[in-house]
């Protein structure tokens, strides 16, 4: 009697009941499919390169993945793959980090949230791309400069999200904590913050990708590692083979990034609160 | 014990003022049980959570036990319709929550949880989450926590509106029992006349907005009470009666 209840808890959770599993399975067929229409896209491109568009503009799949074998070969890649996650995971760290404290303290302050308001709003709409020079100049050509660029792109996801679950704190909760004694502190980490994590998980999720902007077009900007750089490197090579080699690695971290965000997901909701 | 004098309440939304409870004076005694009984949104809430302390009165003033309530009083325990159990906490923690708050330590609050857990009949839930509680139950882990919490003075808002009425009649069985145990006094909102006659020392019957005191009735109904049958007595029925003749001019006026 009491599996089966325990059991349906996960599965009756609000948002899209796909586990992991599912994102990597499908039906056998689906995956043939899917290969086949691989292997075709690939072939047709070998086919139109160099005939119907000049392969200045496409490179073609060969080149490509020699691009890929040399770079490999060489080493460098994984030089640069290495400097784009780690600047990926640390701005991604700092920005959750300092979007969620930001979007407590907020979030309880109703007074300093209406003073902030207009200013905080202007920094939203603000593309936060448009700040990475700035961040050149205070962190330098290195690694500081990339983390800060996905650290702010992270941090507003964060904030307005963790912001909205704090606000969206049932009140009877707080009062009842009130009356029982509850310090302001502990209202907050007993009541707000754990009603708060639905949403401040939400935030966390779908930041996960804006990290990975931020760490490429940071480095794209200034710098002298990571694949930001080498896409902007090979494409003022007019290697436009180095291009899409690089679009390729990218495509498959975002891939790796996105599969690591549901196999956490699907761990959290073994435990995770369901509002009711 | 607890003392209202003259208290008004106003609450503005937007343009509109709304006068929800207007120049209600009465005084409760240690140990009482008092049901306020009218109809529905005419302010009876508001009147508990002014005593909480959850907001303060427009005029007038809250005593409570010879002292003015300007804060939230954290000696009475407020039981709102709508249970306020925190979702992410088993029955335990929820029911230990009070003193986990104060500070006490882990095995001592488990310990403490499992007897009052055990005393209003929850043995064996107490590893579940509210979720997977029927509304009953929930209710008792509420009772529970104000037990262990040990406030003098109960608050319920319509504790038992949601329910069944056997459901019910177990739960007023229950809080009688441990209102006798404990001495607390207990001040519950209700538009349920059954339910406060058969609780209730007194039972103050509300106009509609903004709510005053129409009627004040005394129960003497002997203790302990059969919550089953005392409503079968000729006595119950009398005041069932009186009682039912000046609310029933409160619903009425409000079909008007």
């Amino acid at each position: 009697m009491t599996a089966p209840e325990a059991d349906a808890r996960p599965a009756s959770l609000p948002n899209d009941g796909s586990g992991a599993g599912s994102y990597v399975l499908g039906s056998g067929f689906m995956v043939v499919c899917q290969v086949t229409l691989g292997i075709v896209l690939l072939v047709l491109w070998q086919g139109a390169s160099g005939r119907l568009i000049d392969n200045f503009f496409i490179s073609n799949p060969v080149d490509v993945g020699t691009r890929l074998v040399g770079w490999i070969k060489d080493g460098s890649l994984f030089v640069h793959i290495w400097a784009t996650v780690y600047a990926t995971v640390m701005g991604f760290i700092v920005g959750s980090v300092g979007g969620i404290l930001l979007g407590v303290w907020l979030g309880v302050s109703p007074f300093t949230s209406r003073l902030l308001n207009p200013y905080l709003s202007a920094l939203n709409a603000l593309p936060k791309v448009a700040l990475a020079p700035l961040f050149v100049l205070w962190f330098g050509l290195g690694i500081e400069s990339k983390i800060a660029l996905a650290a702010v792109l992270v941090l507003f996801l964060v904030f307005l999200n963790t912001y909205a679950g704090v606000r969206e704190v049932d009140q009877d909760l707080i009062d009842g904590a009130r009356l029982m004694r509850a310090t302001r502190v502990q209202v907050i980490t007993k009541v707000i913050i754990p009603s708060a994590t639905s949403w401040m998980f939400a935030g966390l999720k779908i930041s996960v990708p804006y990290a990975l902007i931020g760490a490429v077009l940071g480095e794209m900007i200034a710098s002298n590692r990571g694949l930001g750089y080498l896409v902007q490197f090979s494409g003022s090579q007019f290697d436009s083979a180095g291009v899409f080699a690089v679009l390729l690695v990218i495509a498959l971290l975002a891939v790796v990034l996105n599969f690591l965000v549901e196999i956490v997901q699907y761990r959290m909701q073994q435990w995770r609160v369901v509002g009711r | 014990m607890i003392n209202l004098r003259h208290v008004s309440k106003t609450f503005r939304k937007q343009q509109e003022e709304v006068h929800a409870v207007r120049d209600i004076s009465l005084t409760i005694a240690q140990k009482e049980i008092v049901a306020i009984i009218g109809p529905s949104g005419c302010g009876k809430s508001t009147l508990l959570n002014m005593i909480a302390g959850l907001y303060p009165p427009t005029s007038g003033s809250i005593i409570y036990k010879g002292e003015r309530v300007a804060d939230v009083n954290t000696d009475v325990g407020y039981m709102t319709q709508k249970d306020n159990l925190l979702p992410w906490r088993s029955v335990r923690d929820n029911v230990a929550f009070p003193l986990e708050l104060s500070g006490v330590k882990k095995s001592e609050r488990a310990t403490r949880a499992d007897q009052v857990i055990a005393h209003v009949g929850l043995e064996g839930f107490a590893h579940r989450f509210p979720h997977e509680l029927s509304g009953g139950m929930r209710k008792r882990a509420c009772l529970a926590r104000m037990l262990l919490y040990g406030a003098e003075t109960a608050l319920l808002d319509e504790p038992f509106a949601a329910l069944d009425a056997q459901l019910k009649l177990s739960m007023h069985d229950l809080l009688l029992r441990l209102a006798a145990e404990t001495g607390q006094t207990v001040v519950f909102v209700t538009h349920d006349l059954m339910e406060a006659v058969t609780l209730a020392d007194r039972v103050l019957v509300c106009t509609r907005r903004p709510a005053t005191v129409a009627l004040e009735q005394r129960i003497e109904l002997a203790r302990p009470r059969d919550v089953l049958n005392v409503r079968f007595t000729n006595e119950f029925k009398e005041l069932y009666d009186a009682l039912w003749e000046r609310l029933r001019v409160e619903y009425h006026e409000e079909r008007l």
